[in-house]
């Protein structure tokens, strides 16, 4: 299939695609750069085009780095565990034999596609809220002092609202990874003799090990750059604010163009250290 | 008209040459089967003629006009592909028609032909349902009505019927063969099915890494074999290639028995051995036969039924006029 | 798993299968019910389920005060613009890197993917000075552009993972019988990858339809999609569910639909073929 003409054609037909990727990719991430060795502070007016790595030191010996990377850390871990603990169970659960299978897929799937404004605007008043959340009410029904989610456990209550958002996509992935599991398989272990809790440690777990893999490092990535959640909840406040907010209120709050570069340009290298490893999966895959 | 010329052609994935350079003729209104084993290059070849792959070197000559770097739609030829390679989103109707379409002929002229050819291959019921519908004899035919409404210049076939159960393969050998019987257009057919080269060609060509290794009329690859390669390829069950002091005793380096040259005799002949596996077919029976001085098995073939089986001690004598001889570089010696 | 199941098992496993689903459902479900009670029932103590008087004035509401329609048109136009767009640059791409797979197809694949990667807030200033610069800030084809770029990945890998499935020999066939380049992709390959093809576009639909960081922080008011509109949508505290509800499910619920019919593609798009 592969004659001189097909190539041609071939790579006349990629180029488009790798063109606009290239742009998109180099353009501004070399403004970025440039800016990030920049003193570069429009509202004051002050340009200084070369500063060294004035910004990165600032910037990474900043408090308020450290507490970022902390806060993302442990954001992306808590949404991590909740969705993985949780689409595991949920997907071998959604596998058993029941009336309705397909509506409660639907159920479980459909969080995934409100938008994240949505969801998080949703929370915020019709739950979190003191005066007139549900949770507040369910508090109350009980006894209970009425708890103020978003201020006294704000990073908590942004984690829910992620989960409650990427849960349905790692319940998606492992049903898929479970259904593939033979039935076979199983049966023979069960044959064997082997307890339901030992199958699943010895059997299905290490089946599911590669895509949980996967949907850790795809959800990573994405929640690495989670914005919207933050911006209506929180908007950064009481120790919400993560490495891309951090970056965002630098660039268009306090519009310190030079230092905000500096953090972008750490963010991406942060996030391509766990690109590497996806990529590493993905491209395995691609050989067979 | 289809006489097709390779003068030095030649391929190369990468550095690997996959086929050296190679001199062919197809005459027009031939029936060439190209055989040997796997990943030999045959379909390669075929690909190369199709224009489905460029040619590293050489010329590809189509009725005289070169053709190497026409892209394969201009080539005039058709081609039947082992999966069948029929479009899963048209009807029948629709995938026999696609190269008229192609061309832009004429709908009437399209139709008249389509008719023609589903009246050839007994396809006229099922013009409106889609491939999936259909049969695997069918979908062949179907593939076949595909590359006859065009009345190429040649038809190349790759191992079009290995995805056939036995009995309708055998069905669709006939059937292929009759059709070239009546439209007379080159064509070139690759298998490793020994029965399928023998029975079809009016010229088969052996392939060996590439390498032609003889061109011939099946009687003459069957008679005349230029070396052990193909002597053992053509004809089945395989040649008994023997070795050693046998050999030396028809002053050669190699001999060549067929089964079916090798008589069972009640006593003395020239090899004894014992029975290891006897094959009773009805019509005929096979005997692998383990011969001491042998480092391998022989194998005999015996008219109707010999009540020999397994541990018995046989006796062959073969028919000398049948003893094919080669020399030290497995050449046949004349 | 075909083997016999006893029936009290069965019902077990459905009422708890169904008690999780709902769990997981009910902030949607809330929202649904809220968008059709009135602003003081929908904050009711305690809170009122389905026994209210039901009404569709806040639909209304929405609808006529605010620019709703313009958001939700800036929405579609968005979504199905980016996506359209990206299909028309990716089906080439695909169809090249599938069927004539090269020494370094897959190193440009593995490329392609590598920029979905790229932290939109590393180069956040840089779009907006550009934006500024063309003066296409707060325009509908910056962010349609912006969100091709960014879906522009997913689209090809999408398109790749399908059009792998399709033999080859189908295409060299066609191309046996006379088709040009052209005609081989517009009648045999299209046709053959449509549902791979609709899938792609559904996918992407939905991923556009919920971006929620260019299309913020791109756009003030005239190219503001959905995501932007309930944003911004504050109202004083406690009077505004009912509205808020239903603008939510204005703006989610086509999505949600879309979203069911590509569950199946969702795992494949957005896993890059690795789990399928
Ligand atoms: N696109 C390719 N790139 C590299 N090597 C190839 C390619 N196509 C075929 N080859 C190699 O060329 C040789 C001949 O292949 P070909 O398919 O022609 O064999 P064949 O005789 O048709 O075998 P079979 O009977 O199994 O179909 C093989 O060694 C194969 O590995
Ligand atoms: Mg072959």
């Amino acid at each position: 299939m592969a004659t001189q003409h097909s190539r041609t054609s071939a790579r006349i037909m990629v180029a488009p695609a790798v063109f606009v990727l290239l742009v998109w990719m180099l353009v501004p991430l070399c403004m970025t750069l440039y800016f990030s060795f920049a003193d570069y502070r429009p509202l004051r007016a002050t340009f200084d085009a070369w500063i060294g790595f004035d910004n990165y030191v600032s910037f990474l010996t900043s408090d308020s780095f450290l507490s970022s990377v902390g806060v993302t850390l442990q954001m992306v871990a808590g949404i991590l565990c909740i969705t993985i603990g949780g689409g595991v169970v949920l997907a071998l659960l959604l596998d058993q034999p029941m009336f309705g299978q397909g509506i409660v897929r639907i159920l479980v799937i459909a969080p995934f596609f409100v938008m994240p404004t949505v969801s998080a605007l949703v929370w915020k008043n019709m739950f979190f809220n003191v005066d007139n959340g549900l949770f507040s009410y369910l508090w109350r029904f009980f006894g209970a002092q009425p708890y103020d989610f978003l201020s006294q456990a704000p990073l908590f209550s942004i984690i829910v609202i992620v989960a409650w958002q990427w849960l349905p996509f790692a319940t998606l992935i492992l049903l898929t990874a479970v259904q593939s599991l033979s039935s076979e398989q199983l049966e023979a272990a069960e044959m064997d003799g082997a307890p339901p809790l030992s199958r699943f440690w010895h059997i299905i777990l290490p089946h599911l090990s590669r895509a949980i893999t996967v949907v850790i490092l795809i959800q990573t990535i994405f929640l690495l750059s989670i914005f919207a959640e933050i911006f209506v909840t929180t908007n950064g406040a009481f120790g919400t604010r993560t490495l891309t907010y951090l970056v965002y209120q630098r660039v268009l709050e306090s519009q310190n163009i030079g230092l905000g570069s500096a953090g972008g340009i750490v963010a991406v290298i942060l996030a391509n250290v766990v690109a590497i490893f996806l990529m590493r999966i993905v491209g395995k895959n691609l050989d067979n | 008209m289809g006489r097709i010329t390779l003068d030095r052609v030649q391929k190369k994935f990468g550095d690997v040459e996959v086929i050296p350079p190679l001199d062919l003729i197809i005459e027009d209104g031939e029936f060439v089967v190209f055989v040997g084993p796997s990943g030999c290059g045959k379909s390669t070849l075929l690909r190369l003629i199709a224009g489905l792959e460029d040619v590293s070197g050489g010329e590809i000559r189509i009725d005289g006009r070169p053709a190497t770097d026409l892209p394969p739609a201009k080539r005039g030829l058709a081609m039947v592909f082992q999966s069948y390679a029929l479009y899963p989103h048209m009807s029948v109707r629709k995938n026999i028609a696609f190269p008229l379409k192609m061309a832009g002929m004429a709908q009437d002229e399209q139709d008249r032909r389509i008719a023609k050819a589903a009246t050839a291959l007994n396809l006229t019921d099922y013009l409106d349902r889609r491939p999936g519908q259909l049969s695997g004899g069918q979908r062949q035919r179907v593939a076949i009505g595909r590359a006859i409404v065009r009345e190429p210049a040649a038809f190349l076939f790759d191992e079009p019927l290995s995805n056939l159960d036995a009995a309708l393969r055998v069905g669709m050998r006939m059937e292929i063969s009759e059709l070239h019987k009546t439209l007379a257009t080159t064509m070139i057919y690759v298998t490793h099915d020994q029965v399928e080269a023998m029975t079809m060609a009016d010229k088969i060509v052996v392939l060996r890494a590439g390498h032609v290794e003889q061109v011939g009329s099946p009687l003459e690859l069957y008679k005349t074999p230029r070396n052990t390669f193909v002597a053992g390829f053509i004809g089945s069950p395989k040649m008994n290639l023997l070795t050693g002091a046998a050999a030396a005793a028809h002053g050669a380096a190699t001999i060549g028995i067929r089964p079916e040259h090798l008589d069972v005799v009640d006593s003395g002949g020239t090899f004894t051995g014992r029975v290891g596996v006897a094959e009773h077919l009805g019509s005929d029976t096979f005997f692998h036969v383990h011969v001491p001085e042998m480092a391998e098995p022989m194998t005999v073939r015996a008219g109707g039924e010999v009540g020999l089986t397994h541990g018995d001690t046989i006796h062959l004598t073969p028919r000398a006029a049948h003893i094919h001889r080669f020399d030290a570089q497995g050449l046949r010696i004349a | 798993m075909a083997r016999a199941i006893s029936t009290p098992k069965k019902i077990m496993w459905t009422a708890l299968a169904w008690g999780v689903g709902l769990l997981i459902f009910f902030p949607i479900l809330w929202t649904f019910l809220t968008s059709f009670k009135t602003e003081a029932t929908a904050i009711s103590d305690p809170p009122v389920w389905f026994l209210f008087d039901w009404t569709t004035e806040n639909y209304s509401d929405v609808l006529a005060r605010s620019n709703y329609p313009l958001a939700l048109m800036n929405s579609i136009i968005i979504a199905v613009g980016s996506t359209l767009l990206g299909i028309v640059i990716a089906v080439p791409a695909a169809w090249a890197m599938a069927f004539v797979p090269g020494k370094r197809t897959k190193d440009v694949l593995m490329w392609m993917l590598s920029t979905k990667m790229l932290p939109a807030v590393g180069v956040l200033y840089p779009l907006v000075l550009i934006a500024k610069y063309l003066n296409v800030y707060d325009s509908r084809i910056m962010l349609i552009v912006v969100l091709m770029l960014i879906n522009l990945p997913i689209i090809v890998w999408m398109l790749y993972t399908y059009f792998r499935e399709i033999p080859g020999e189908i295409l060299e066939a066609a191309r046996m019988d006379g088709a040009s380049l052209g005609k081989e992709i517009i009648y045999v390959l299209t046709p053959m990858a449509l549902p791979g093809i609709a899938s792609t576009i559904l996918l992407n639909i939905i991923l556009a339809w919920n971006e929620a960081f260019w299309t913020i922080l791109l756009t003030t008011v005239d190219a503001a999609p959905l995501t932007k509109f309930i944003a911004s949508f504050s109202a004083p505290e406690g009077l505004f569910y009912a509205k808020l509800s239903a603008a939510s499910i204005m703006a989610i619920a086509p999505i949600i639909v879309m979203g069911w019919f590509s569950q199946k593609q969702l795992v494949r798009g957005l896993t890059f073929g690795a789990v399928k």
